[in-house]
């Protein structure tokens, strides 16, 4: 990459609000995932009588919520590309068409 | 089930401590397997697995010619291809006999393990996936050495993928030898070579076009085997998990207590310990990294992700249900125990013999085949990144200092790929009545100490420095490495001293926090004209991170 492309890059305020923008997502989504899973493992370690709440006549708590941390994942996971597909891509496009 | 029984089936299949996990669900250690009577249908339909394989290296070979064919398959997979191509590296055999032996033995343990293998993936997708992209072009020590120094750099990463490709290799050639006993009824030695040969053949001719091709037709066996096998069990219940639950409960020794967590997060220290080597030991795995290099652009890189965890997820949930069928149609069956109560064949057998249950000698034979090509599969994909890391890093950067031509540098990988299958043969012998429940997790907790601190730092910190991410990075693996050979899996389990020096399976906790320290402050510390210029050249890393300006097209 050329010195010049990026500084056209970087003085593009389309590039600040991209990093801004993706920034905030991608962090917000990997903080949710490390909550879920530690919060997940903690009720495991401490709070097993809150887990072995029977929801029906053999089934417990501990099953849709375990159930939903895998969910849980694949949701974000999702998500993350959803959106990324939808608005970081084209931003990025123009992006580089600009900077050209 | 006698508690004889029990304690036998979780020495086995789980071992008593966490960190015999990865070990488990990441890569075989199918514990001491005995001979079984030899199962025609199960080689008949390996041997079939193995000549299609053949046929797609033939086909890959054709198409192999240029450095980029054989690092990155061209950069031509598709996110879904390479998205199950992933699944399949981390589906192996072990995942799938040992986390459905570890839930036969105690329920809802085995999905606290399988949990733990998972939520890896979307710090991936969402921190990681694209700047690799974008950055990298082989191997992620492109990424490490974009603005560092080459020279320290490329041997900090190539260490770090050889010692993780050796340990996980060993443990997955030793499964494998486990395996054939255990399913075909041939001889370990016969095994163990035949993996070695066959791998060899893979990834000399076919580069990681034919590594990705096989690792794709089994993930999709392993992923249909075991979505007929758990059909099959709910049909029985009428399509109703509730009644296989209940029936469950009601014929398990433990009764209702398989419905909870039980002994096997005792200790929390223990459990965030190895929750975190899972996590980012995933984010740090050579074989799986180099997989980002084999697709077009960051797009096809994240979405690569989404279906890898979408299948990872699935093949779990399958794996839960197929240990409960286990409880209720094999343990009930005295055509699967043996004399004391146990598993014909070992603790491992659950889901095997649940095949048989539900489907026959013509399913378990599918069974048992897709359980050996998983691991051929797997061992193609590790032999690829440890020969990478040999010729495009050591050889063709540090030793030619990057003036080597594409021929020499495919040539050298070559012969590392011959020297690693010959290594993996020995070790997979010499390791046959070792105990090796440590390797797989030692090899995550390397991961996650060595090569994701300095990896993912690369990318973040613009302050890190040559002589920061040295330091780290080497401080990383040997913390890792020292605290698991003081640890009750090495020190006790195979040196027989009385007591551990160090409390812990799993070192993670206290190795990545030294890795992260010491780049951090050895960057800080280093003032050097060097130092200087590589912070400088941050800038321009970070918007070809972001934009994907400049990086590697998916031309040959």
């Amino acid at each position: 990459m050329s010195s010049d492309i990026a500084s056209r890059v970087r003085e593009n305020p389309k590039f600040a609000e991209l990093i801004k923008k993706r920034n905030k997502y991608s962090w917000t989504m990997a903080i949710l995932m490390l909550v879920i899973y530690y919060g997940f493992v903690f009720l495991v370690a401490f709070a097993k009588p809150f887990l072995a709440i029977k929801i029906g006549a053999t089934v417990t708590l501990a099953f849709p919520i375990g159930l939903g941390v895998i969910l849980a994942a694949i949701i974000i996971t999702g998500l993350y590309v959803l959106r990324a597909n939808t608005v970081y891509d084209p931003m990025t496009r123009s992006i580089v068409e600009d900077a050209r | 089930m006698k508690p004889a029984r029990i304690r036998r089936t979780l020495a086995l299949a789980a071992l008593p401590a966490l960190a015999a996990l990865p070990a488990l669900a990441a890569g075989p250690d199918l514990g001491q397997a005995q001979q079984q009577g030899t199962n025609l249908t199960a080689i008949a339909m390996f041997a079939g697995f193995v000549l299609v394989t053949l046929f797609i290296t033939y086909w890959a070979a054709k198409r192999t010619r240029s450095r980029a064919d054989f690092y990155a398959a061209g950069g031509a997979i598709t996110g879904f291809q390479n998205g199950l191509a992933i699944a399949g590296d981390y589906m192996s055999a072990a995942s799938f006999l040992g986390i459905s032996a570890l839930v036969y033995a105690s329920g809802y343990d085995g999905l606290i393990y399988s949990i733990g293998f998972l939520v890896g993936w979307p710090i991936i997708v969402t921190l990681m996936a694209e700047r690799l992209r974008n950055l990298g072009k082989y191997t992620f020590s492109d990424v490490v050495s974009y603005r560092l120094s080459q020279t320290p750099l490329r041997c900090l990463s190539a260490a770090g993928t050889l010692v993780v490709v050796a340990f996980y290799l060993i443990a997955q050639m030793v499964g494998a030898g486990q395996l054939i006993k255990l399913l075909f009824g041939l001889n370990y030695n016969v095994a163990v070579v035949l993996v070695g040969v066959l791998m060899v053949l893979y990834v000399t001719f076919g580069g990681m076009l034919a590594t990705t091709w096989v690792q794709i037709v089994k993930a999709t066996l392993l992923l249909g085997g075991a979505t007929l096998i758990a059909l099959l069990v709910l049909a029985q219940f009428g399509f109703s998990p509730v009644a296989l639950f209940a029936k469950a409960v009601e014929v398990h020794p433990k009764h209702a207590a398989i419905m909870l967590p039980g002994a096997i997060v005792a200790n929390p220290v223990e459990a965030i310990s190895l929750g975190l080597a899972l996590m980012f030991g995933t984010a740090g795995l050579p074989h799986i990294l180099m997989r980002f290099f084999t697709v077009a652009d960051a797009k096809e890189a994240r979405k690569s992700v989404f279906w890898a965890t979408t299948f990872i997820g699935y093949f779990y949930i399958l794996t839960f249900i197929i240990g409960f069928g286990a409880i209720t149609l094999v343990a009930t069956n005295g055509f699967y125990l043996d004399a004391a109560g146990g598993l014909r064949g070992g603790a491992n057998m659950a889901a095997v013999w649940l095949a048989h249950a539900v489907g026959g000698n013509l399913l378990l034979g599918f069974i048992s085949a897709v359980a050996f090509a998983t691991i051929l599969a797997v061992v193609s994909g590790l032999t690829l990144a440890g020969a990478s890391a040999v010729s495009h890093d050591l050889y063709a950067s540090v030793f030619r200092l990057g003036r080597a031509n594409e021929r020499d540098e495919i040539r050298v990988s070559k012969i590392t790929t011959l020297v690693l299958g010959v290594v993996a043969i020995v070790l997979g012998i010499a390791f046959e009545t070792q105990n090796i429940a440590f390797m797989v997790g030692l090899a995550f907790a390397i991961a996650a100490s060595a090569n994701f601190p300095v990896l993912f730092l690369s990318m973040f910190w613009r302050g890190l420095t040559t002589m920061g991410a040295v330091i780290g990075g080497w401080t990383g693996l040997v913390t890792a490495l020292v605290l698991t050979i003081m640890s009750p899996s090495i020190w006790v389990a195979v040196l027989h001293n009385p007591a551990p020096l160090f409390s812990y399976n799993a070192p993670a906790l206290f190795s990545m926090p030294v890795a992260f320290i010491g780049c951090w402050l050895f960057s800080i510390l280093d003032t050097s004209a060097r130092a200087r210029s590589e912070k400088a050249a941050f800038e321009a890393q970070y918007i070809r991170s972001q934009t994907g300006i400049g990086a590697e097209g998916a031309s040959h």
